[in-house]
């Protein structure tokens, strides 16, 4: 189909006993920002290089642009700005050395946005890549990961060890991509903060399975943060379905729930209990009640 | 048109915008006619997504709080003197609901959240006018 931009089917990665990813299912749609958050080594950088093409799947299928990218890495390369953790600049060169070389790998290069950006990120041409700062560093692979106008652009943990200022030019990008008509982001990252200010989709990966997959806005409206209060002192966190994640002692819990906090009602009267307050969740706790592990029942 | 977004908030961002900016037209300081920053704009300046700016503003469309033509713009819509009253009231009436979940959960009766509130209505009447005199 000609919306989807990356489709994966069932597709399994193992290394060596440890399963990477176990039956991944996966669709990107044109002109979406799509946030891709776990937590590390729970396959989110796996995904990503089977979308380059630089792993084969080893069983399942992987499309990018309607074609497989192992097969065709020239094809979907050219048409992906990659922006990843370390950078992968070569750093023995020189800013406008950068440049005049992507542009001539990027058949889409746009000179004078490419020129733009150098002047925003007040990035100088005879600067040689490696004694740049690492917020410098980062600006540049943005700025070649942007001025060839990708159909995709595709970051990998973009922001780690940046400042909030390098951090604030990332996520500009990513709205400015957005808002051309066609284009679409897909963004891992550790900061939950970052992806909720961006994302219109959040997947959530973990031990190479997703643990969900939904519209941000979906998820900020079915998941709760409800403060309890027992009748009783209760030894361990209750036991009740819709539940994700306890923390508590004694008479008071709080619990992180799915779906309609009414539902709680006749469990809690079972225990004697009642709901003190209610709120809306952060990305941040949910992903905790995912991946903490800690205190379920 | 200033706005504050928390994007950890536990409501959704673009429902942070419509209530916002339904305050800001209730309370009058959006006025009937004037327009709304672009989408992209709006966007570009909370850095957030426009898509879900788009989504805000066609929920407000849906409301009837603003009106839009493609090309031209995003404006507020006219409101009758009605619309803006009861819309004023069911902002208010949020506040008040809290209130009294509030007091519930302390304790405190409902006849002794009447009474502070009349002494506050009474205490904020004396500083209004404290005001008016030093003015």
């Amino acid at each position: 189909m000609a919306d989807l931009i990356v489709e994966i089917k069932d597709l399994v990665r193992t290394y060596g006993r440890h399963s990477a990813l176990d039956k991944v299912n996966f669709t990107l749609e044109r002109g979406i920002v799509l946030g891709l958050v776990g937590q590390n080594g729970a396959g989110k950088t796996t995904l990503i290089k089977h979308i380059l093409g630089l792993l084969r799947a080893e069983s399942g299928e992987v499309r990018v642009f309607g074609v497989d990218p192992v097969a065709d890495p020239q094809g979907v390369l050219s048409r992906i700005g990659y922006l990843s953790e370390e950078g992968d600049l070569p750093l023995w060169m020189k800013v406008e050395e950068l440049i005049r070389y992507s542009a001539a790998f990027y058949p889409g290069w746009d000179p004078k946005y490419a020129e733009t950006l150098q002047k925003q990120f007040g990035l100088s041409s005879d600067s040689k890549l490696g004694s740049l700062s690492k917020g410098q560093r980062a600006r540049a692979g943005l700025l070649v990961a942007l001025a060839f106008k990708p159909d995709l652009l595709l970051l990998d943990e973009p922001s780690s060890g940046l400042d909030p200022v390098v951090r604030k030019d990332i996520l500009s990008a990513v709205i400015r991509t957005i808002a051309d008509e066609g284009r679409t982001v897909l963004f891992s990252s550790h900061l939950l903060a970052e992806v909720e200010q961006v994302s219109d989709r959040v997947v959530m990966i973990e031990d190479g399975r997703i643990v969900l997959d939904d519209e941000l806005a979906n998820i900020k409206e079915s998941y709760f943060r409800i403060d309890l209060r027992f009748g009783t002192s209760q030894p361990v966190a209750p036991n009740l379905e819709g539940s994700l994640h306890w923390d508590g002692v004694g008479k008071d819990w709080t619990v992180i729930w799915s779906g309609d906090p009414e539902a709680l009602t006749p469990s809690l009267t079972k225990l004697d209990g009642r709901i003190v307050a209610k709120r809306g969740v952060s990305l941040d706790e949910i992903f905790v009640a995912y991946a903490g592990g800690a205190s379920k029942p | 048109m200033r706005l504050f977004i928390s994007p950890t908030d536990g409501i959704p961002i673009y429902m942070q915008i419509v209530q916002q900016i339904r305050r800001l037209v209730a309370s009058g300081e959006l006025e009937a006619g004037e327009e709304l920053p672009s989408i992209r704009s709006l966007a570009d300046t909370l850095v957030i997504n426009p898509n879900t700016v788009a989504r805000a503003y066609r929920d407000l469309e849906t409301a009837g709080v603003v009106t839009s033509s493609r090309g031209l713009g995003t404006f507020v819509a006219a409101t009758d003197q009605s619309t803006a009253h009861s819309e004023r009231r069911s902002l208010l009436s949020r506040k008040l609901s809290d209130l009294l979940v509030e007091s519930n959960q302390m304790g405190i009766p409902f006849k002794e959240v009447q009474e502070m509130l009349i002494e506050s209505y009474e205490a904020f009447q004396l500083s209004q006018n404290s005001e008016v005199n030093r003015g």
